[in-house]
């Protein structure tokens, strides 16, 4: 079994579209939907939802006012200034850590756990699909992310096929790291601005932090092609293999808004023959 | 007042429109990047830095000694962030909330505090202009009390405007909780709109009036537009594609520099914000 997890640092690279078109293409794979702070490959692949399941994760304190004396020792132990001081506890500020919970000593508080999200297993055209959606403001996103990828990996491995290919969320904190851990690879999705350079940089340090290999495309490379060289040169210095570079297309906003992948909508197109190439290198990397 | 630039989706133009609203204006502005992930409106800004800070948590450390294996502090803590294993306590500072319970519980006072870095905060200047930013520990998981710690720069005698993460959920919590108002950045496309109504939701929860800038505008989806004046948000700016945005952006150019005439836009922008901000404030 492997799976391909595609990361980006930078939002709005293009993962989500790339990986749609890796779903036209891949044969044998379980989709799974990891950014689920702002989910979207869903938008694509019309999945048919089979089974839904509540994302229960993390409490939050709740203080009794008939029990509460007004002691404030909860208040005095509270990292978060999350008890105001009338005793009420900001939901938003708590961060489930339990500390009022355990000391009060009139047993005034309740810590019941916190429903925070949805996942769900699917069908889509592509096969078998694992995504979620966290409620919006909610924490635990990383569990979340956890969760839904180890629904994905059962998923695979329930209907013999040998292949997660995973959408992995923006950025280098708590829900990419939970999405890179004991993944084949990870496909860093770039463009080619000073931001997307940046941002690249600092998530294939993450990806090394976590030992695990990392492949390059740049997308949209003729916006700033001399950028896009110093993306791939860094990579080849970080031996990060650079699979290829995927054109400025507008062909790809069409296909999204028609919910179709690229590959579907366009192709013969000259962001659909970028991507394909890409993916047969990707495929051919994992095949030994 | 504070403005926070969101926007759900990731790469619709937070940045651009931070870095330009800030150094249009010509009064006193702070800028706070809080999107300490990846933050990039110091490639823009290019401010001289002139201090630089590490910001660290506190995470426990077990004294051996005292202890007595009794299994309180794996209880207390939430995070499973220090376990009895044998004879001896492990801390996983990596997993650590730095709650402090561990620590209070104890009946040995086996447990103090070490720490445990988040990351860096920097703090310079482009000429008036002041600028913070936050910068996550690469490896690090937690990005919310860094957030934190640069929002503590935050001026009241000033205009600040805080630059946000992508997403919906804690990381855009804390960059958004307490401001006068939230500018989200969206662009016409499904995935901008899918995100932009969450983000909407979020803006919500908190209670803080918003309003939309489009970039990309005349990308031929018209929904956002039909779904802002449905839910009554007012579109404050528009910014089509043009490819030259598009390049200055991808070489750390500001666009008011490029095109000059989007200064005035910025202005009428703040000024917009301003207006819907004091209505909101003399109604509250």
């Amino acid at each position: 079994m492997k799976e391909i997890v595609v990361i980006s640092g930078k939002g709005g690279t293009g993962k989500t579209s790339i990986i749609s078109a890796f779903a036209s293409l891949a044969k044998n794979k379980v989709l799974c939907d990891a950014d689920v702070d702002a989910a979207d490959l869903h938008l694509i692949m019309a999945p048919t939802v089979k089974e839904r399941h509540d994302f229960d994760s993390g409490h939050t304190a709740k203080i009794d006012p008939d029990k509460c004396t007004l002691c404030g020792q909860c208040r005095d132990l509270c990292r978060w200034d999350a008890i105001s001081e009338d005793f009420v506890v900001d939901e938003m500020d708590c961060e489930g850590c339990g500390v009022c919970y355990y000391f009060c000593p009139e047993k005034a508080i309740a810590f019941p756990i916190n429903t925070c999200g949805e996942w769900y297993i699917s069908d889509t055209r592509f096969g078998p699909m694992a995504h979620a959606r966290l409620g919006i403001a909610e924490e635990n996103s990383g569990k979340l992310v956890s969760l839904i990828r180890r629904e994905g990996m059962k998923l695979a491995e329930e209907k013999n096929l040998d292949l997660l290919l995973t959408d992995g969320p923006p950025g280098v904190g708590c829900p990419v790291i939970a999405s890179l851990g004991g993944a084949s690879a990870v496909l860093i999705v770039a463009e080619p601005t000073v931001s997307g350079k940046h941002d690249m940089e600092r998530v294939s340090e993450l990806a090394a932090f976590f030992k695990v290999p990392a492949m390059l495309c740049v997308n949209k490379f003729d916006i700033n092609p001399r950028m896009g060289e110093d993306i791939e040169a860094f990579a080849k210095e970080k031996n990060i293999k650079v699979l290829g570079r995927v054109p400025f297309d507008p062909a790809f906003t069409h296909a999204m808004v028609q919910g179709k992948t690229i590959v579907e909508f366009d192709e013969q197109g000259e962001g659909s023959l970028a991507v394909k190439a890409i993916w047969e290198d990707l495929s051919k990397s994992f095949e030994n | 007042m504070i403005i926070s630039i969101a926007s759900g989706k990731g790469g619709t133009g937070k940045t651009t429109v931070a870095t330009n609203l800030a150094v249009s204006l010509d009064f006193e502005v702070q800028l706070l990047d809080c999107d300490v992930e990846e933050p990039n409106a110091h490639l823009f800004i290019q401010p001289r830095m002139e201090e630089t800070l590490t910001i660290t948590t506190p995470v426990p450390e077990v004294d051996m000694e005292k202890c007595s294996l009794c299994g309180k502090c794996g209880e207390i803590c939430q995070f499973r962030a220090i376990v009895v294993i044998g004879e001896t306590v492990l801390p996983f500072v990596e997993m650590c909330h730095s709650c402090g319970g561990c620590m209070q519980v104890c009946p040995e006072k086996a447990i103090t505090e070490t720490t445990r870095e988040l990351g860096r905060i920097e703090r310079g200047h482009r000429n008036g202009l002041e600028f913070v930013h936050g910068k996550l520990r690469v490896g690090e998981a937690m990005s919310p009390p860094l957030i934190k710690s640069v929002r503590q720069y935050t001026r009241s005698d000033v205009l600040t405007i805080i630059d946000a993460p992508p997403g919906t959920s804690c990381p855009v919590i804390a960059s958004m909780k307490g401001a006068d108002f939230v500018l989200l950045v969206t662009e016409p496309t499904p995935f901008g709109l899918h995100d932009l109504k969450l983000a909407i939701g979020a803006v919500r929860i908190l209670g803080i009036p918003c309003g939309l800038v489009i970039n990309r505008s005349d990308m031929g989806y018209d929904r956002v537009t039909a779904y802002a004046r449905a839910e009554n948000i007012p579109v404050l700016m528009e910014i089509p594609f043009d490819r030259r945005i598009a390049e200055a952006y991808s070489r750390g150019d500001m666009v008011v520099d490029v095109l000059p005439e989007w200064k005035e836009k910025f202005i009428n922008l703040y000024q917009d914000i301003e207006q819907i901000a004091g209505e909101k404030r003399s109604v509250s």
